[in-house]
């Protein structure tokens, strides 16, 4: 293996970004350009009866419309839930829903005919909750639902023995937990630009993280073939999963673009982007462990149960609901696992993919949990978790593989630095100290769509002038993907990626497919691709040398842009080292590519969870709980990361800030709640998010030991660490002033309630008490390892993955 | 279509002369008439700082502002931060930092920031902190935006 860039380079993209020289979606002008705007459904639930454009259509400036009947291929990013349109067919499903589109010469125009256009609604009683979802009296949101309710899918699955005849065990424990759903708020509103030629090549420049599947459904929709569609991903000016599923204002601006043979620009309003949404799932769910006291050595068995409020359409939701159940298992030893999950449809916006993707609310509920075990069993919370920490190269009960893990060097971290020890129950009232870990994937190992072929790959272009040229799917959403392809190119090849590199992504006429910027898949998919294609380049150049300068191809090294010939006594510089290849082998183009390695599971719903390998975080958060106002004051956040091995540490630190400040964000402020079936409040001044005057000191610690499978070892690093956050604050806040509040947000006026509730002597516990019934098909059951088990469902043969 | 009003300004030290639609904000005058479009949007209700610009060196929320009122204005985007052209430390050390991750934010935080330095040359870190909290950042956790900042202030002490 090569060894890992040491030294940290300056963000790729940093100079662009920072003198606003970075062309987002939205900073495109073009010659005769058109603008549209959707006009939305102002009803959560109803069937449209009129559409009336008459009046818009007299003002001057309106070019066309679209309605639902101009679009009526429907769509959706999982092959199972194609259940959306562009503009609503008959039915609308939430407020906000795209029914109208409107094309005019500029947005103030738009504006003016949008609210010319009246539609009316036959409107029936929106669900707006899980309980009405459950309940049978109300209309069905869709007809593919359960027979019995508003149920979009249900998930059975039992793994080993779930010590159902009380033997095994000698404690159990059991919590209803609920997470609140949160919008991803990023700064950049949705935007795109469709430009459909003469000669009838459509292009899309559009601010999307998943550049392959906007093409893949453009062709669906448009009903043109994929090789007259070109998409490419603008800069996103932030993602966080809000920008991965293919969007009616991108098929819209296209379909216009179409019929009008103009460019046509539609960007979203705040307000829009809300009611777009994909965000976090709200989720209720039930956790229940059993535990034999005298080893204490992994949890017995673990029940869970999640019921997601989906929204009014599927989006990415059935893979959501099966992460919800996934990855319980990767951070304890779990040696009986069983999960329900259910998700139900409300008249909402759709939820979807934010980041951490299904896995932050039962990590939370898990977190918290165990906090509350600790406690019943008199151990401190810390040593609890470190007695039961997976090890290296475990198959899990639910079939994942972890292969490295260093969860256990990630606590010490934090424990040490935080000085756990002298604080935990020894800080005046007031003031607490919680800890919570967490896992996340590092790429899912299954792609979207069912497909035999590389998720990622990268082509490789050497010059004479000695510029390597490096061409990627991947979409840089600010994480920092780009960093990482010219950091791993140039590291393999000797080069400065300055000076000697140059990049070229996500662009589908250009770049070769990669999969999307989800499931913090870049940084190992396109880095294993990349360095397979530079390795490939390197042999080129090393054959060619060796040939006309007759020295052996193990003696020569590239390094500080120069190939060294002969152990160093001749020296190339690179571009005379490419002439040298190019004058044998002719143009040097190298491509290099990945996929995940198989995993065990061979059950229906084992293509959830597994990936290539899982990183790990622990965090301690310090903080005052003000008892009078109920006010929660962050004052220190400790978090460790196992990330294998840093390509970029600067840029690696940064993505754990982020997500520090996410999970804060989530777990404080953050809610994307609803009033009378209208969004409470679609706007960035009352949706409260952290400012910098919230932001408490973070002191970040990345562990390195190097995973086999990471490119030079490394993990993800752009999700992992919110997971440990909300938990940990929930322990820290319970620590304080021995309030549980099992539901985020942790407002002043939930604290405040568990201290009344505390004063007047009752349980000072905020949140959920009763979890509603759910009638499940029979679980599949499949038999853990330890059981002598194969990874397949008994009675069920071989389960042979065809996409989620 | 609404009747078009003359307009002059001076942005990033040229002169511009120009005929708007006067319900249009200082944010799309600049963005689409002059088409310099570093300045970004990110709420057109003055809540998320993304689109602040420097009017007369004072930080001006550009979607709030109606382009009428900004007549004989001397105004500074992102794009007139750098001098001769070299950027200006704040650039330099955003770049440097990863401050900047998606960068839709940034451009209004460093006129926010040079604002600061231009008054503060020595800010401490309570007063940064201030001086961008009025500016929302989604990604950074605003800790690397601090430390580019303050180094920016010593580049520019030394």
């Amino acid at each position: 293996m090569t060894s890992s860039p040491e030294k940290s380079y300056p963000k790729f993209d940093g100079i662009p970004k920072s003198t606003g020289e970075t062309i987002y979606a939205d900073d495109i002008q073009l010659p005769d350009m058109l603008y549209a705007k959707l006009v939305y459904s102002n009803t959560p639930f109803g069937k449209i009866k009129k559409i009336d454009c008459s009046r818009a259509q007299k003002i001057e400036g309106v070019v066309g419309f679209l309605t639902g009947k101009d679009i009526p291929i429907s769509y959706g990013i999982l092959p199972v839930s194609q259940d959306e349109y562009a503009l609503a067919q008959d039915t609308v499903r939430y407020v906000g829903e795209p029914v109208v589109a409107v094309l005019a010469v500029d947005e103030l125009v738009c504006e003016d005919a949008a609210e010319k256009i009246s539609i009316e609604y036959d409107k029936y009683k929106p669900v707006m909750d899980i309980d009405s979802a459950l309940n049978p009296a109300y209309n069905k949101i869709h007809k593919d639902s359960r027979a019995d309710a508003n149920i979009h899918k249900s998930i059975p699955l039992d793994f080993g023995d779930l010590l159902e005849n009380g033997t095994g065990y000698d404690y159990e424990r059991e919590d209803i937990i609920f997470y609140q759903g949160s919008n991803h708020l990023p700064m950049e509103q949705h935007s795109c630009v469709a430009v459909f030629s003469k000669s009838g090549r459509l292009t899309l420049y559009s601010s999307t993280q998943t550049p392959h599947y906007v093409h893949r459904t453009l062709s669906k929709v448009l009903g043109l073939p994929e090789t007259k569609i070109r998409v490419v991903a603008t800069p996103v000016g932030g993602g966080f999963g809000g920008k991965s599923d293919p969007f009616p204002h991108e098929i819209v601006a296209s379909k216009f673009s179409m019929i009008y043979k103009k460019p046509v620009k539609i960007t979203l309003t705040r307000e829009e982007v809300f009611y777009t949404h994909r965000g976090r799932h709200p989720v209720l769910m039930k956790i229940k462990t059993k535990w034999d006291k005298k080893k204490l050595d992994s949890i017995r068995s673990m029940e869970f149960h999640s019921i997601l409020d989906g929204g009014a359409y599927g989006s990415y939701g059935v893979a959501t609901t099966y992460y919800t159940g996934a990855l319980q298992t990767v951070t304890y030893k779990v040696d009986n696992y069983s999960f329900r999950g259910t998700r139900v449809y409300t008249n909402k916006p759709p939820c979807g993919p934010k980041r951490g993707h299904g896995t932050p609310q039962p990590r939370f509920a898990v977190e918290v949990h165990l906090d509350k075990v600790a406690e019943d069993l008199k151990v401190d919370p810390i040593e609890l978790r470190k007695k039961i920490l997976v090890k290296d190269n475990t198959i899990t009960a639910n079939w994942l593989k972890v292969s490295t893990i260093s969860l256990d060097e990630c606590i010490d971290k934090v424990l040490e630095a935080s000085k756990w020890k002298e604080k935990f129950g020894k800080l005046p009232y007031g003031r607490g100290i919680g800890f919570a870990c967490s896992s996340y994937l590092s790429g899912a190992g299954l792609p979207i769509y069912w497909n035999p072929l590389p998720h990622s790959a990268v082509q490789l272009r050497a010059d004479r002038s000695g510029l390597v040229t490096v061409y990627c799917g991947a979409a840089d959403i600010g994480q920092g993907s780009d960093s990482v392809l010219v950091e791993i190119v140039s590291k393999i090849l000797g080069l400065d990626p300055f000076k000697d590199v140059a990049l070229i992504t996500s662009d589908t006429d250009l770049t070769p497919v990669d999969l999307g910027s989800y499931s913090s898949r870049v940084t190992l998919m396109c880095g294993n691709a990349a360095i397979q294609a530079a390795q490939r380049l390197k042999e080129f150049i090393i054959k060619a040398i060796s040939a006309e300068l007759k020295c052996g191809e193990n003696e020569i090294d590239f390094r500080d842009s120069h190939v060294l010939v002969s152990n160093g006594k001749k020296q190339l510089s690179f571009k005379e080292a490419v002439i040298m290849a190019e004058k044998k082998f002719g143009a040097l183009c190298t491509t290099g590519s990945y996929a995940p390695p198989p995993s065990p599971g061979k059950f229906k719903g084992s293509g959830v969870g597994p990936s290539p390998c899982y990183s790990y975080s622990s965090a301690i958060v310090e903080l005052a709980v003000d008892p009078d106002s109920g006010l929660v004051n962050m004052e220190k956040i400790w978090v460790a990361h196992d990330i294998g091995k840093a390509i970029n540490k600067m840029l690696s630190i940064g993505q754990v800030e982020g997500s520090v400040y996410m999970g804060l964000g989530e777990a404080l402020y953050e809610e994307q709640i609803f009033r009378k079936g209208v969004h409470k409040f679609p706007s960035i001044l009352e949706y409260k998010s952290p400012t910098s005057l919230e932001m408490p000191e973070i002191e970040t610690f990345l562990v390195e030991r190097p995973d086999p499978n990471g490119p030079f070892g490394g993990k993800e690093v752009g999700q992992g660490p919110l997971l440990p956050i909300p938990p940990a604050i929930a322990n820290a806040i319970y620590n304080a002033v021995g309030v549980r509040i099992d539901e985020l947000p942790f407002t002043p006026e939930k604290v405040l309630k568990g201290l009344k509730l505390k004063k007047e002597g009752k349980e000072a516990r905020v949140g959920f008490n009763k979890f509603p019934e759910i009638k499940y098909p029979p679980a599949l059951k499949v038999k853990t390892q330890g059981q002598g088990g194969d990874g397949t469902a008994e009675g069920v043969e071989e389960y042979v993955h065809r996409g989620t | 279509m609404d009747k078009k009003t003359r307009v002059s300004c001076t942005v990033n030290g040229r002169q511009y002369e120009l005929l708007i639609n006067p319900r249009k904000t200082l944010l799309e005058i600049i963005r689409e008439d002059i088409g310099l479009t570093g300045t970004k949007h990110g709420c057109e209700l003055g809540e998320c700082g993304t689109c602040t610009i420097l009017v007369d060196g004072e930080p001006v929320l550009s979607c709030l502002a109606i382009g009428l009122d900004y007549d004989g204005c001397n105004i500074t985007t992102i794009e007139g931060v750098e001098k001769d052209g070299d950027i200006h430390p704040l650039q330099k050390y955003f770049a440097e930092y990863g401050a900047a991750q998606c960068g839709y934010c940034t451009p209004g935080i460093i006129l926010v920031a040079k604002k600061l330095l231009d008054s503060n040359p020595k800010p401490t870190r309570q007063e940064i902190t201030k001086a961008i909290s009025g500016n929302l950042c989604r990604c950074t956790g605003y800790i690397k935006i601090f430390e580019a900042i303050e180094s920016a202030a010593s580049e520019l002490n030394k």
